[in-house]
């Protein structure tokens, strides 16, 4: 830790004060500490609702909630954890905050537009708290039709739409880091040049931006089906419910990716950081992140293995879901290889990343499995898939994002953070994510149906395990919840640079000035370049 | 903490077998990656810690080779679980023919199964031990999902379709039936036992049930009763197709198109007749929507399904009855349109 305090100096924090100055702000920096308070809001929310359901599931009655509230909770907990959660977690704060300063220029194309859409989100937001204040809807996160547009008795309009609105924040974000990467990148940053960060940032937005209308539309169908009697899916009114299936998944098996990527990101940069060495095979790692994108977009269909989909169309959805490992593999195997003859330090975002690469292994395995036809007729729809893309979005995602949020913070905040107690919820968040998941596994291949209220007492020993994982787990995400809070007054200063990194980020004062740069700097190297090393100042 | 702590489920199906053996596959793949990723990260971070805030590594550069060495391999392995699980897959979709026959109708929140003999179960299916059963499966409201883990088979149960798993049991016991698919309040509540029994016990359970008459005899009835036989008449040339030998054939329609007699088609053509219209006919039939369940419709499938039985028509070639040499097995004859007056022995509905 540096010793001297460098003179303050003004800062994006510090330049204007008042709660107006918050709410119109058209500074990148500010929106993604907007974003950051909503989201972190959201995902608490979602973590009551699950916190709920593992209680639940103890014991093999139904005791605790009814069979209607627990249908809400894991519908609302589904819906609020992805939508107003994993999807902008990255994206909205890192990407927001972090997209301008690692391309070294002074905000997003769009800082109007990027404003709007924290707006939309907002009331997007808003509205399925509404729906969920009212009662609450019970069809799951994935609307299947005609359960959500003829049975269902909840607020499934309500919900569909607040969702539906918040798909516009999506595509106006996504949207505004196009252009942003390509017509405001620094003098001498070329593609190549680039943070895979902002590759993954990139490849995410396209998604965002191509996929996102499809959920709308299909949500606004399903709203018109069930509002006005207009058959669209319902047999009875002469619709295809695997017609919804189709829709609803076009969008969301890509939607995984809009989750995942920018965690491969933020793991390229931790990787790289903490090791003092270029990201081994750079293009290989930023080309995987299109290969993921464009490829995401033509494997919706392993989702609907026995929706009576034709075998054939079955057949072509499970080698395209094979392809789509093989960039994920090749960036596992890079991110390992960068390690090689590093100079590793063990702070703790590189322990996030640890973490990261073993779940999202066993995640990406599990994957493959579920690809596998025959495979997926007995394990889909049971706790075998709850477990897959829990690795793939707690142990991935929210691994990353943590780890992240833990690398920027300094320089989001201009304070560092207790490196004692982060290095124990590190582990803490490891240790009970395995012993929530893991016993999951098991029990979807013993056969133990997802979505299940009650069940059979032989499945009980993995329910309790999973209950005893989620609690310390749980305690994982309060711990830096506090030391956080209690950081932003009284942590350290934080030096500019205190990790020793190369990119552009660190190049200017923490927490970094309205404008991000005194001086537009000019790039003559590429990314992660650790031989100029003892230029910079080392915390 | 419970006396019925497993980490398999019992292997009761031939194609449980099948499976397990890729699920074997499957898993030495997953944990020699696993470990292998592991490994190399535990040894690395401990080998090449940081020694000092000095310290600057020499770059390693990437390597064709490599990158195409790390890319193929899992390739390669994972082609395997793509054809391995296609077989799987394969035959699980594909019913022998010899399978027994047994439907199922869903909705919130049971099951209700009818065997051909006419007996029905909630909840419950008997079966017998080394006979392939055949499911043919709808609902009455949303989408549920059949599964029997034992068995390794699911599938879903759509309204206004049918769809069809089947499996062989091959250990005698009780098994769990699960709804699969979210289908609302109940959906945990939606369970039942596939019971495997031995060919005799299950013949004696046969019998001692309160099975009555087959589904092909209440189709009949039912036939009769809805007036179906005013129209569809086999005696004599009437306004609407005979249905006799019927199922499983194609059908040429006034669009010049052909459709196979299938479980599907005759459903349609019951609740929405106007849909596909036999050639030389006229589109006369009232729709039956709402007048039928889905019990019944499975009921009047069969009956249908039993006209195609008729000893006329499993006549031995070269035994076959004068006048009826035009109804042959293969169905050549019934892409030509009827003479004028329809009926005759065509098998057009």
């Amino acid at each position: 830790m540096i010793t001297a305090i460098a003179p303050p100096r003004e800062n994006y924090l510090t330049h204007e004060y008042g709660i107006k100055s918050w709410l119109l702000t058209q500074d990148h920096k500010r929106i993604a500490l907007l974003y950051l308070g909503a989201i972190s809001f959201f995902f608490f929310l979602g973590g009551i609702f699950a916190t709920i359901i593992r209680l639940e599931l103890l014991t093999p009655p139904g005791d605790l909630v009814s069979s209607q509230t627990y249908n809400k909770l894991f519908s609302l907990h589904g819906i609020i954890m992805i939508f107003l959660f994993m999807i902008p977690s990255i994206p909205a704060t890192l990407g927001n905050f972090l997209v301008p300063m690692m391309i070294g220029c002074k905000d997003l194309a769009f800082p109007k537009i990027n404003l709007l859409s924290w707006y939309i989100f907002m009331a997007g937001g808003a509205l399925i708290l509404y729906a969920m204040l009212r009662g609450g809807v019970d069809t799951g996160w994935t609307f299947y039709v005609p359960f959500s547009t003829s049975y269902a008795n909840t607020y499934v309009i309500l919900t569909a739409v607040g969702i539906f609105i918040a798909g516009f924040s999506s595509i106006l974000t996504g949207l505004n880091f196009i252009v942003t990467i390509h017509r405001m990148r620094a003098p001498g940053l070329t593609w190549f040049r680039l943070p895979l960060f902002i590759w993954s940032m990139y490849a995410t937005s396209v998604i965002q931006v191509l996929g996102t209308p499809v959920i709308a539309v299909t949500l606004l169908l399903v709203a018109v089906e069930r509002g006005f009697h207009i058959g669209i899916f319902d047999p009875a009114l002469g619709g295809d419910p695997v017609l919804f299936q189709h829709l609803f998944w076009f969008y969301s098996h890509p939607a995984v990716y809009i989750m995942v990527l920018p965690g491969m990101g933020v793991i390229s940069e931790l990787v790289s950081v903490y090791s003092r060495k270029r990201v081994f095979g750079y293009k290989f790692v930023a080309f995987s992140s299109v290969a993921i994108a464009v490829l995401g977009f033509l494997v919706w269909g392993h989702h609907m293995f026995v929706s009576s989909q034709s075998v054939y169309a079955s057949l072509i959805f499970s080698f395209l879901s094979f392809m789509v490992a093989v960039p994920s593999a090749i960036k596992v195997f890079n991110w390992t290889a960068t390690l090689y003859k590093g100079s590793i330090s063990y702070d703790t975002p590189m322990l996030y990343a640890f973490g990261f690469i073993g779940l999202f292994t066993i995640g990406g395995l599990t994957g493959t499995f579920l690809a596998t036809l025959g495979f997926d007729v007995h394990v889909t729809d049971t706790y075998f898939v709850v477990a897959h893309f829990h690795y793939i979005m707690v142990g991935g995602t929210m691994m990353a994002y943590l780890g992240g949020l833990h690398y920027w913070w300094p320089k989001i905040t201009g304070r560092m953070y207790h490196e004692g107690w982060a290095k124990l919820s590190a582990l803490v968040v490891f240790l009970g994510f395995n012993l929530t998941f893991f016993p999951q596994f098991i029990m979807g291949y013993l056969g133990m149906p997802r979505r299940y209220h009650a069940y059979p007492p032989e499945f009980q020993v993995y329910h309790v395990l999973s209950t005893a994982g989620a609690s310390v787990l749980a305690v994982g995400y309060l711990i830096p919840a506090i030391y956080f809070i209690w950081a932003m007054r009284y942590g350290q200063p934080a030096p500019d640079n205190p990790w020793g990194a190369t990119g552009l980020e660190w190049q200017t004062s923490s927490p970094p000035p309205p404008e991000n740069f005194e001086i537009t700097p000019v790039v003559t190297q590429e990314a992660y370049d650790y031989s100029i090393l003892e230029e910079m100042t080392v915390g | 903490m419970n006396p019925s702590f497993q980490l398999l489920p019992p292997e009761a199906s031939t194609t449980a077998a099948h499976l397990d053996h890729l699920t074997v596959y499957l898993l030495i793949v997953a944990t020699f990656f696993t470990v292998l990723i592991f490994a190399l990260i535990f040894y690395f971070a401990i080998k090449y810690r940081r020694r000092s805030e000095y310290e600057r590594p020499v770059e390693v550069h990437g390597g064709m080779t490599l990158e195409i060495v790390w890319s193929v391999v899992p390739f390669l392995l994972m082609m395997v679980m793509f054809v391995w699980g296609a077989s799987v897959f394969f035959e699980m979709s594909r019913p022998p023919d010899d399978a027994m026959n047994v439907y199922v109708v869903a909705k919130q929140w049971m099951w209700k199964t009818q065997h051909l003999e006419g007996h029905r179960e909630i909840n419950e299916l008997h079966v017998p031990l080394g006979r392939p059963i055949r499911l043919t499966m709808t609902s009455e409201d949303v989408i549920h999902s059949f599964y029997m883990p034992a068995f390794r088979v699911k599938f879903d149960v759509l309204p206004g379709r049918y769809t069809t798993a089947w499996f062989n049991p091959t250990k005698p016991g009780q098994y769990h039936l699960f709804c699969a698919e979210y289908c609302g309040t109940l959906h945990s509540g939606m369970i039942g036992w596939i019971y495997v029994m031995e060919p005799s016990d299950y013949e004696t359970w046969l019998a001692g049930g309160t099975g009555g008459e087959s589904l092909a005899a209440s189709g009949e009835k039912l036939f009769q009763y809805l007036a179906c036989a005013n129209c569809h008449r086999t005696d004599k040339p009437g306004r609407c197709p005979n249905l006799e030998g019927l199922f499983g054939q194609p059908v040429l329609l006034t669009t010049n198109q052909t459709v196979k007699a299938d479980e599907a088609y005759i459903r349609e053509s019951i609740l929405d007749p106007g849909a596909k219209i036999v050639a030389g006919y006229q589109n006369i039939m009232p729709s039956f929507q709402g007048l039928v369940t889905e019990e019944e419709l499975l009921q009047l499938i069969e009956y249908i399904k039993s006209l195609g039985k008729h000893p006329q028509t499993v006549a031995a070639p070269g035994a076959i009855p004068p006048g009826l040499q035009t109804r042959g097995t293969a169905g050549g004859n019934l892409l030509n349109p009827p003479p004028a007056s329809p009926g005759s022995q065509q098998q057009q509905k």
